[in-house]
Formats: structure tokens, C-alpha cells, sequence
């Protein structure tokens, strides 16, 4: 122990001294902290890099130009990137991920089963259940979620029925489909709508995820479909995954947004009242924001559809894979014919939930009514 | 005790309030500091007391600082430096939940654009102080559905805000206010969002109100006429500091400054001038001489509007008197005209003359 502290006293000291220069100099220490990085970078990719690709002595790298200007030789690898300026990523990652897996495997394990549970018990009993009644069970949630609209009822009902028209094989296979998105958008609120509040609520919070929400939403789905696989392997469960990375961001930000909307006087109206965070964030903040948030599950929804697309790339079965099938075989009509299943599954998702989101505005932003009362003014 | 006490508040926006507080304090104007650190300052130095029962006009023009003021009282926003103390409670030293027992049951608060909750219903916003203290639905209902009554909104109770005007929708926010029944209300700009004749009729109630529930009230307000004519006591800002503070009749008759002086210049004094501010003793009418016959009689709280036009016609002093009709004083010609003349110069000549 006392050996430890010894040798953490020039540390120590070390740490006051940059306390003491970063006070002096505020204004440059971020344009220091920024060189000191990118040197060390600079010096671990040296470093790292094989030995075949780096001169036998370090100044060598100054001196080895064939092109003089003024008798001084210009260094070669000014012309091309050289090989040993290359940052060593991909080697610890891929080390750290077979220690993730080796260690945490069993973890990940849990979740694919728990997951992969509920997928299938869902799927079996909606693929078991008679195709009429799964009809009817479509028009009865419609009917009461968007408040007892006809109009949209019909239309759902009608695209649900032609999903199975449109060919038979169609039937199980959107099932299939939409028990993955119902899942991965289960998830999504569960996750996504307490962060969006507690990114509206702490400006720290927000800071530190915004650049991971840019991350989710800008990094290429196949990037983190592959690791799926290795987690949690082929099928359903890697896809709810990646469903997850890529609809969470919408709805986290929609959550933040419509929160901090809020009008502001209305929130202090609230406090001046004596009314607890807890009890303005119930009572005030999140009816007042729903609609944003509707429409962040709606945006969930939509972008959940385009992800099990891309899924039955790893091997999830669902109506992506027709799409895949047609691909693969240049079948045109056969690629169209999924797309449009695809596209009759979006505007039944969409219907369902722009409408459910419609009533909860109409019950938190009423209509204007003309007042039939003999009242003052 | 005063009622509410408030010393020394200073409040400074900015990054960094602390540093730009002592060049404040040093009397930096605020022009200067926003130019020399970007801080922007608040309210610089203020000091003020209200005592039970009475209602104080805050008057400003935007920017000076009212709106920061009054949500130091409740502590909406954290003043830089000073204290604010209500029935000699140091609301700065509360915690979290302290805080909120205190706003719950000290005092109540309405906002120049209202504050509703649009998705509550009437009833549920009037009920909203009762709710936050966890009573319940019946009793909350009840109270809501007095004060409703009292600000004369009954039929509308399951209504929602969006559907009201701007003048029932601040009859909504007042009552909200007063179903909490706390001894102080806050009105920030409570009717400055209104229309004028709407704004009149609720300057009439808030006065009939006033004189039943007998509340200590901090009132908000650019406006001269409703400030004259709400105010026990009036207090005016400019750039966040207090400038003048005193009755109507010191406001307009002895202005402290230019700012003030230019405030009340287009004031209609004879609707603020009370008789017996004016009136001479009978002693020193008596001692004056030129007496006119002809007198009429005026109770001594009547505005100088009420008999003037009488004064005009007849040509005759004023005897003023009090309830029982005993004489207190005189006006003659010569009062009225200083009363209601406007210029400060105009008034030493006359009197010179």
C-alpha cells in the first residue's frame, strides 16, 4: 500500500500543476488538451504499427525523400498516407467484444432467451388463431384507439385483409414481422420515454446524450447487426436489437422536446402553487407533452418497419425476406409485391397510433367551441 | 413585522453573477456592466416592506425589473444577493421542502398570460393549489366551485381554458389564486393582457374583492392609471432599481426624479387627487382675505373630477367636510389650478405671482 502512495506523489503534484496552468491559461487549455491528444494518438499508432511498414530507425521517417527542394529532402510519406499512421482500433475492439462474450456471455443469454420467449409465444398464438379472428382483433383495437372513428377503422381493416390477399404466404409471415416491431417498440418506450424526461430535466444528461443519439442514428445499421449476431445469435432477437438502436433515438428526442415545450409560465404557475418536481412533471409536463411523444412512437413505429428489412438480412424470418427472396432472384414482382405488404403493414401501424395520438390531443389541447352560456362577457 | 420584507436584493444574469456583484454594488450603472462583462442586472440594491392588508403596486416599464422581483418573493428565482423575508420567514433559507409547504400555504400567485393548465378543465385549475396539497376531490371541488362562484364564472366550471376569453381565462387564474387562501397574493401583470374595458371591470372587482378578504397583495403593473388606482403604496423601478417609493398622492405630487416625473406627466390628476390633500385649513383661509360667498360642500374623499365642473359654474370655494359634515377645510380657485396643472415651473409662478 504505502509503496502505491510513493509512487502516486508525483502524480499527485503532476495534477496540481495543471490545476494551477489551467487556471492561468483558461483560453488555451482546451487547444493544449486537443495537441496533447492527438500527439498521443499519433505516438500509439507508431507504436503499434508492424514493423515491416515503419523505417528500422525513427528519424528515418525525416530523411528517406527522393524529391529535394533546396537540397532538403521532402519526407515520402507526405505524398502518401503512410502505412504507419494507423490508428489501432479494430484489434481491441474485436479483443474486447470475445471478452465480453467469454465473460458476460451468459448475460446476454438471459435477454435472448427472455426475448426470444416472448417473440415466440406471441407469434404462435397469433399465427394459431384463425385469420378472421386476428381481423376482427385488428378492427376492435382500431376502433377503440382511435376513438370510434368508422373511416379509419375500415381502412385498417381493409389493409389487413389485403396483406393476406396479396398472397398467402404473406399472412404468417407479417405476423412474424409485426410481433418483432411490437417488441422492439415495447422496448423502446420502456427505455426511450423515461430518458427523454430525464434528458429534458438535467442539461447534463442531454449533453452527454446527444452525441450517443447522433451516434445510434448516423452508424450504419450492418454495423451493429453483426454483433447482434455474435450476442445473441441469428433470428428474431438480434433484430429487436437493432430495431432498438434505431428507433429509440426519434422517440428519446421527441420525449426531450416536448417537455421542454412546455410553456414555460405554465410550469412556474405550477411551482408557485407549491407543487413538488414530481408533481408538476406528472401533473403538468407529460400530458402537456403526449402529443410529442405520440408522435415520437409513431416515428418509433415507422422506422422499427424499415429495420426488419434490413434484419432478414441476418436470417430473421418476417416479410423482409420475401423482399430479400426477390432480390436475390431479380424477381421484380416478387420484390414489389413485399413492398407493398410492407407498405399495408406501415399504414396499419401508422393509422393505429396517429390516431390514438389525435384523441390524446383533442382531450389535452380541446377544440375551440362556441359557448352557449349567459355568463359575464 | 411587515408582511413581506425584502433587503438588499440583487439579482445578476450572467454566467458568472458572483464577480459582477461588487461592481453593482459600487453603483455601476446598468449599461455599463452589460457592456463591460455581458452580465445582465436585474434588480440592483431594492428594499421595500408591505405591511398586512395592504396592496403594493410594483410600476415599471419593461425590462426594470418587476417580473424578477416578485418571483424573489416566492422564490421562483434565487436573488444573487439579499434577503426576502414573509412573516419574518427567511424565505432564502428554506429547503426544497420547506419551500414548497411554504408556497403551498403562504401565498398564491396569478400571471400576466394566465397560466392555465390547458388540460385541466376550470375546475380542475382552480382546484390545481388544493390538489398539490394532497386534499381531496370533493372538498377540492367544492372550494373551487365558492370561488368560481366569486369571481363570477359559475356555468363554466367544465370548461377548458382554450375555450374561454382573455378576461374570463384571468378570471379563472384569480381564482385559482384565492382557492388556496393564503394571506399574500402575487399579480404579475395580472391584467395587463386585457383589453381596457375588460382591465377596468377587473380592476372593480379586484377592489370589491379586495375589500372583503382584506389580503396582502403585491401587484405588478406599466400601467399608471391601474397602479394609482389599485395601490395603497406604489414602489417605481427603473433598471432594476427602486426609485421611488410612496403613496399615489407622493407620486405624482412630489415626483423623485425625472424618470418618475415623466411617468406621471400625462396623468389625469383630477381622478387621483383626493379634496382633502389639497384643502387649505379654515385658519389659513380665513387668514388669506379674499373669501368668496358662495361655498358648496364636498365630502373630503372625493376626487377633484367629482366637483369641479361645479366649482367652474357657480365660481365658489369649496367647503370641504368629513362624514359627520364637519367643516375641514377650503379649496379655493387657486389650489385647484396648482393641483391640476402638470409643470413643476408653471406651479412656482403662479405661486410667485
Amino acid at each position: 500500500m504505502q509503496k502505491y502512495i510513493e509512487y502516486f506523489k508525483p502524480v499527485i503534484s503532476l495534477f496540481i500543476f495543471i490545476g494551477f496552468f489551467i487556471k492561468k491559461y483558461k483560453k488555451y487549455f482546451k487547444f493544449f488538451i486537443y495537441s496533447v491528444i492527438f500527439i498521443g494518438l499519433v505516438i500509439i499508432s507508431y507504436r503499434s504499427a508492424r514493423p515491416r511498414y515503419k523505417p528500422e530507425n525513427f528519424t528515418d521517417i525525416f530523411t528517406d525523400g527522393d524529391i529535394k527542394i533546396f537540397n532538403i529532402p521532402i519526407p515520402k510519406f507526405l505524398f502518401d498516407w503512410p502505412k504507419w499512421l494507423d490508428f489501432p482500433l479494430m484489434q481491441p475492439l474485436n479483443a474486447g467484444f470475445d471478452w465480453l462474450i467469454v465473460n458476460y456471455g451468459i448475460y446476454f443469454e438471459v435477454v435472448n432467451n427472455f426475448l426470444l420467449g416472448m417473440y415466440t409465444t406471441m407469434k404462435n398464438f397469433l399465427v394459431d388463431l384463425p385469420w378472421p379472428l386476428v381481423i376482427a382483433l385488428v378492427i376492435f383495437i382500431t376502433y377503440y384507439a382511435s376513438g370510434k372513428k368508422v373511416t379509419t377503422t375500415v381502412m385498417v381493416a381493409f389493409c389487413t385483409f389485403f396483406l393476406g390477399f396479396l398472397s398467402p404466404r404473406y399472412w404468417d409471415k407479417s405476423i412474424m414481422t409485426t410481433c418483432i416491431v411490437i417488441i422492439g417498440m415495447l422496448l423502446c418506450i420502456i427505455v426511450g420515454i423515461p430518458v427523454g424526461i430525464a434528458m429534458a430535466r438535467n442539461k447534463k444528461v442531454r449533453n452527454a446524450l446527444l452525441p450517443v443519439l447522433d451516434l445510434m442514428q448516423t452508424i450504419p445499421s450492418f454495423c451493429y447487426l453483426i454483433p447482434g449476431i455474435l450476442l445473441f445469435g441469428l433470428g428474431a432477437v438480434p433484430a429487436i436489437i437493432a430495431i432498438f438502436v434505431y428507433a429509440v433515438p426519434p422517440l428519446i428526442r421527441l420525449t426531450d422536446l416536448g417537455i421542454r415545450l412546455v410553456d414555460k409560465e405554465v410550469i412556474e404557475a405550477s411551482e408557485a402553487f407549491g407543487a413538488s418536481k414530481r408533481q408538476t412533471l406528472w401533473g403538468v409536463q407529460i400530458p402537456l407533452a403526449l402529443p410529442n411523444i405520440m408522435q415520437g412512437i409513431n416515428q418509433c413505429t415507422m422506422m422499427s418497419l424499415a429495420m426488419v428489412v434490413i434484419a432478414s438480412m441476418i436470417g430473421t424470418r418476417g416479410i423482409g425476406d420475401e423482399v430479400l427472396l426477390g432480390l436475390q432472384q431479380l424477381n421484380v414482382g416478387m420484390a414489389t409485391e413485399a413492398g407493398i405488404a410492407i407498405v399495408l403493414l406501415a399504414i396499419i401501424f401508422d393509422r393505429i397510433t396517429q390516431s390514438y395520438g389525435e384523441r390524446l390531443q383533442e382531450k389535452t389541447q380541446p377544440k375551440k367551441k362556441i359557448i352557449i352560456n349567459n355568463a359575464k362577457n | 413585522m411587515p408582511k413581506i420584507e425584502v433587503k438588499n436584493v440583487y439579482k445578476i444574469f450572467g454566467t458568472e453573477p458572483s464577480k459582477v456583484l461588487p461592481m453593482c454594488q459600487e453603483g455601476a450603472t446598468k449599461e455599463d456592466i452589460l457592456e463591460n462583462t455581458g452580465h445582465t442586472v436585474g434588480l440592483a440594491d431594492v428594499s421595500l416592506s408591505i405591511e398586512e392588508g395592504e396592496t403594493f403596486v410594483c410600476m415599471g416599464l419593461s425590462g426594470s425589473g418587476k417580473s424578477t422581483l416578485i418571483r424573489h418573493i416566492n422564490r421562483l428565482i434565487d436573488p444573487t444577493a439579499g434577503e426576502v423575508f414573509v412573516e419574518g420567514i427567511n424565505v432564502m433559507q428554506l429547503d426544497q421542502k420547506n419551500l414548497i409547504e411554504f408556497r403551498r400555504h403562504k401565498m398564491s400567485m396569478v400571471f400576466q398570460r394566465f397560466g392555465l393548465f390547458p388540460h385541466k378543465t376550470v375546475i380542475q385549475n382552480v382546484g390545481y393549489g388544493l390538489e398539490v396539497q394532497g386534499k381531496e376531490i370533493n372538498e377540492r371541488n367544492k372550494v373551487a366551485m365558492e370561488k368560481i362562484d366569486a369571481v363570477g364564472l359559475n356555468g363554466f366550471e367544465y370548461q377548458y381554458p382554450n375555450q374561454l376569453s382573455g378576461g374570463m381565462q384571468q378570471r379563472v387564474g384569480l381564482a385559482r389564486a384565492l382557492a388556496t387562501n393564503t394571506d399574500i397574493m402575487l399579480m404579475d401583470e395580472a391584467f395587463s393582457a386585457l383589453d381596457p374595458l375588460i382591465r377596468s371591470d377587473m380592476q372593480k372587482q379586484l377592489i370589491e374583492l379586495q375589500a372583503e378578504i382584506k389580503k396582502t397583495i403585491l401587484f405588478i403593473t406599466h400601467d399608471l392609471d391601474e397602479a394609482l388606482r389599485l395601490g395603497d403604496h406604489i414602489g417605481i423601478l427603473n433598471h432594476g432599481r427602486l426609485v421611488q417609493v410612496g403613496s399615489p398622492i407622493d407620486i405624482i405630487m412630489k415626483p423623485a426624479d425625472d424618470y418618475v416625473a415623466a411617468f406621471v406627466k400625462d396623468v389625469n390628476r383630477s381622478k387621483v387627487i383626493k379634496a382633502k390633500i389639497i384643502m387649505l385649513s379654515p385658519e389659513q383661509y380665513k387668514s388669506n382675505g379674499t373669501n368668496n360667498k358662495n361655498t358648496i360642500k364636498v365630502n373630503e374623499d372625493a376626487f377633484i373630477d367629482e366637483f369641479l365642473p361645479q366649482v367652474c359654474c357657480t365660481d365658489a370655494d369649496v367647503e370641504v367636510v368629513d362624514k359627520s359634515g364637519d367643516v375641514k377645510g377650503y379649496i379655493t380657485e387657486k389650489e385647484l389650478s396648482k393641483a391640476l396643472t402638470k409643470s413643476k415651473a408653471y406651479v412656482e409662478q403662479q405661486s410667485t405671482k
